[in-house]
């Protein structure tokens, strides 16, 4: 038998990142550093017509520069890019589509530009890829969406180009990681370029050039919320949370989504907590951004570790000064990484919770208005059962038993579930109603052209819903009508819950699958601020002992 | 902005009687409401009148507070509401805590 190569060469990638970087050469300045007035012109020697791109950009920091001068490229020379990112927040990333440098995108989170992202699909500007999950995009990156050139950002960098991501390292080890090792080329915008770092969080032969940015790259203080504006409602929420869902199975580790609710029941673990006597029981391993407002129940002694995704403003020395919680580095300062924080939220944690902005009858759920294609990040790895999941838990297996279909599935082998509850008012902003009977997600389907209305939790992954009227715990409902019946019952006045029939409620509260704030022992009457451990930022300041360093625009004092 | 004001008279099921003392809760500040409530001979009805800047809820409006009034079975009361965008939720938190204070006075 012979055996027919055909392909004279398996190095093409390599000799193809070789020819460009050769036509970079006359840009470095000293060692592996371009200097920023270069920056365009060395995108335009690197990057080809038709190439798979990445921008560093998520929910918190911006690769703003590189984005911003990848704009004011040569469109005759780089054309039809394939944008492969977390997130598009910034008005450069959607700008890239109007300018027609970019057609194509796979993105896991819209932001403030999920507006025009819905535009840009509907008129064609954009050919939209999929929308992922951030776990589900860094996992393509090594399969089919491998980037060509990435443009990551980093605070410093010295002239090997070794990075120091710090605080904000975020999601740059895995974009380095899948581009470099396919023979791409990595360009890091940096705040600084120094002699010595604190610490190599990325090593300098993974990167071909750095640029020292005219400014710090942007970053968004997104996970900090004023106990100020906590209101008493969400106390109630907060209070019914702790005592039903948190302490009735011993949750100890979890992911808490952004928000007022998770802010205010962090806020009260350190008093209507420790009077249900929880300490220690519950929340001791978190996966969660360094939140300000989990700061007096770390000072109280009830965490034992919290893993970051990303950083926070303000909250550096403070975290830095708690290393037996944190992950620091030798250095002192905290490594945060989004693609392990995910793993461990999709498939350590025992339960997610979150709000959303609608619930549909039959408990599937989303944040997609028929208007904008925001995405949803990170929420549906860690809001949803990982059926890979094999390691057993208290919690987890209290769940699983609950379910009363589990034996038509696996027989007479016990599995446990995930918890993820979703706390919402039954009315949102503006009164508009959370339940509903269809979803927004299916008009902007049809808008933007989508193959599948955008779910963020899908209703058999949804075992809690926790609303002013009481607990629905779905995990307990044998079937698709229990269930609705469950949903109606805590869907107050809304057109959904004025479907509930009385005695159908009665039933299910005597069933224990739904639970008033009187069935749960809670007063409603005592839901006020005097429960938050801190009513406002100089409270968490004051917690902090003076770690925490607010950013300006939370400083009203 | 033109306040809408909306006046209800409601009848208890059940009635219980009047609130103890005229009591003040809450602060109209944005998405909340204040509410006041003291006793008042009303042939056992309760009578409600609120103003907010927000129209077209009336029917919502009236759905909140006939669920206050069912299970209070609250008689013989006026009830005033400044509201600046609550939602029924805080509403009727709102009402109870009214309720719960009026009656420890």
């Amino acid at each position: 038998m012979t055996h027919h190569d055909t392909r004279k060469d398996w190095r093409t990638r390599s000799a193809d990142t070789a020819a460009r970087k050769e036509a970079a050469a006359p840009l470095f300045a000293k060692g592996k550093e371009v200097l920023a007035k270069d920056t365009v012109a060395l995108l335009e020697a690197v990057i080809r017509a038709g190439d798979i791109v990445n921008i560093e950009g998520n929910n918190q920091k911006q690769a703003d520069f590189l984005a911003e001068c990848l704009n004011q490229a040569d469109k005759s020379k780089i054309h039809d890019l394939h944008m492969v990112q977390s997130a598009v927040p910034l008005k450069s990333h959607l700008d890239l589509f109007e300018n027609g440098i970019a057609k194509k995108l796979d993105f896991a989170f819209g932001g403030p530009q999920a507006g025009r992202v819905a535009e840009f699909i509907g008129n064609g500007k954009i050919q939209l890829g999929a929308i992922h999950t951030y776990l589900e995009l860094f996992g393509r990156y090594f399969l089919d969406l491998t980037p060509r050139v990435s443009l990551v950002c980093a605070y410093k960098a010295d002239r090997k180009g070794n990075l120091y991501t710090g605080f904000n390292t975020e999601d740059t080890p895995v974009i380095v990681e899948a581009t470099k090792f396919k023979d791409g080329i990595v360009i890091a915008q940096v705040n600084e370029i120094v002699d010595e770092l604190p610490r190599v969080d990325i090593p300098g032969d993974w990167v071909d050039a750095v640029i020292e940015s005219p400014k710090p790259f942007f970053i968004e203080p997104l996970f900090t919320r004023d106990p100020a504006n906590i209101t008493d409602n969400q106390i109630l929420l907060a209070m019914m949370c702790l005592k039903g869902i948190y302490g009735e199975y011993g949750v100890t580790s979890m992911n808490h989504g952004i928000g007022f609710l998770t802010s205010a029941i962090e806020l009260i673990l350190p008093t209507y907590g420790a009077e249900l006597g929880l300490k220690g029981k519950i929340c001791t391993h978190m996966i969660i951004n360094p939140h300000p407002t989990m700061i007096p129940a770390i000072e109280e002694g009830w965490v034992e570790a919290i893993h970051c995704f990303g950083g926070e403003l303000g909250m550096e020395d403070y975290v830095a000064s708690r290393p037996d919680i944190f992950f620091i580095g030798p250095d002192g300062t905290l490594r945060s990484n989004r693609a392990f924080a995910q793993t461990a939220g999709h498939y350590a944690a025992d339960m997610f919770i979150g709000g959303t902005l609608q619930i549909d009858k039959y408990g599937n759920s989303s944040t997609a208005t028929a208007g904008r294609v925001a995405g949803f990040g990170g929420a549906p790895n860690m809001g949803c059962d990982p059926k890979g999941r094999r390691h057993p838990s208290g919690a987890w297996l209290k769940c699983g038993e609950e379910l009363p279909s589990l034996d038509t599935l696996t027989g007479s082998v016990p599995r446990g579930k995930r918890l993820v509850v979703q706390g919402v008012e039954t009315f949102g902003e503006g009164r508009k109603p959370v339940f509903v009977d269809e979803l927004d997600a299916w008009k902007l389907a049809k808008n933007a052209n989508l193959d599948i209305p955008p779910v963020m939790i899908y209703g058999d992954d949804l075992t809690h819903i926790v609303t002013e009227e009481g607990i629905a715990y779905l995990s307990r409902c044998k079937d698709m009508e229990t269930r609705m019946a469950a949903i109606r019952a805590v869907a107050g006045f809304t057109d959904i819950g004025l479907t509930a029939k009385p005695e159908e409620t009665k039933a299910l509260r005597e069933a224990g699958i739904v639970k008033t704030p009187s069935d749960l022992g809670i007063d409603p009457s005592r839901a006020t601020r005097d429960l938050l451990a801190a009513k406002n930022m100089r409270d968490l300041v004051t917690w902090s002992g003076g770690l925490y360093n607010p950013p300006a625009r939370f400083r009203n004092w | 902005m033109a306040l809408h004001t909306l006046e209800l008279t409601l009848e208890p099921a059940a009635a219980a009687g009047p609130v103890k003392a005229p009591t003040h809760i809450g602060v109209t500040g944005s998405s909340d409401l204040e509410v006041l409530i003291q006793p008042e001979a009303l042939d056992g009805k309760v009578a409600v009148k609120l103003v907010t800047p927000v129209t077209g809820f009336d029917p919502l409006w009236e759905r909140v507070l006939r669920k206050f009034i069912d299970e209070t079975s609250l008689s013989d009361t006026r009830i005033e509401i400044n509201d600046n965008n609550a939602t029924p939720a805080v509403v009727l938190l709102r009402l109870h805590q009214a309720f719960t204070a009026a009656n420890a006075a």
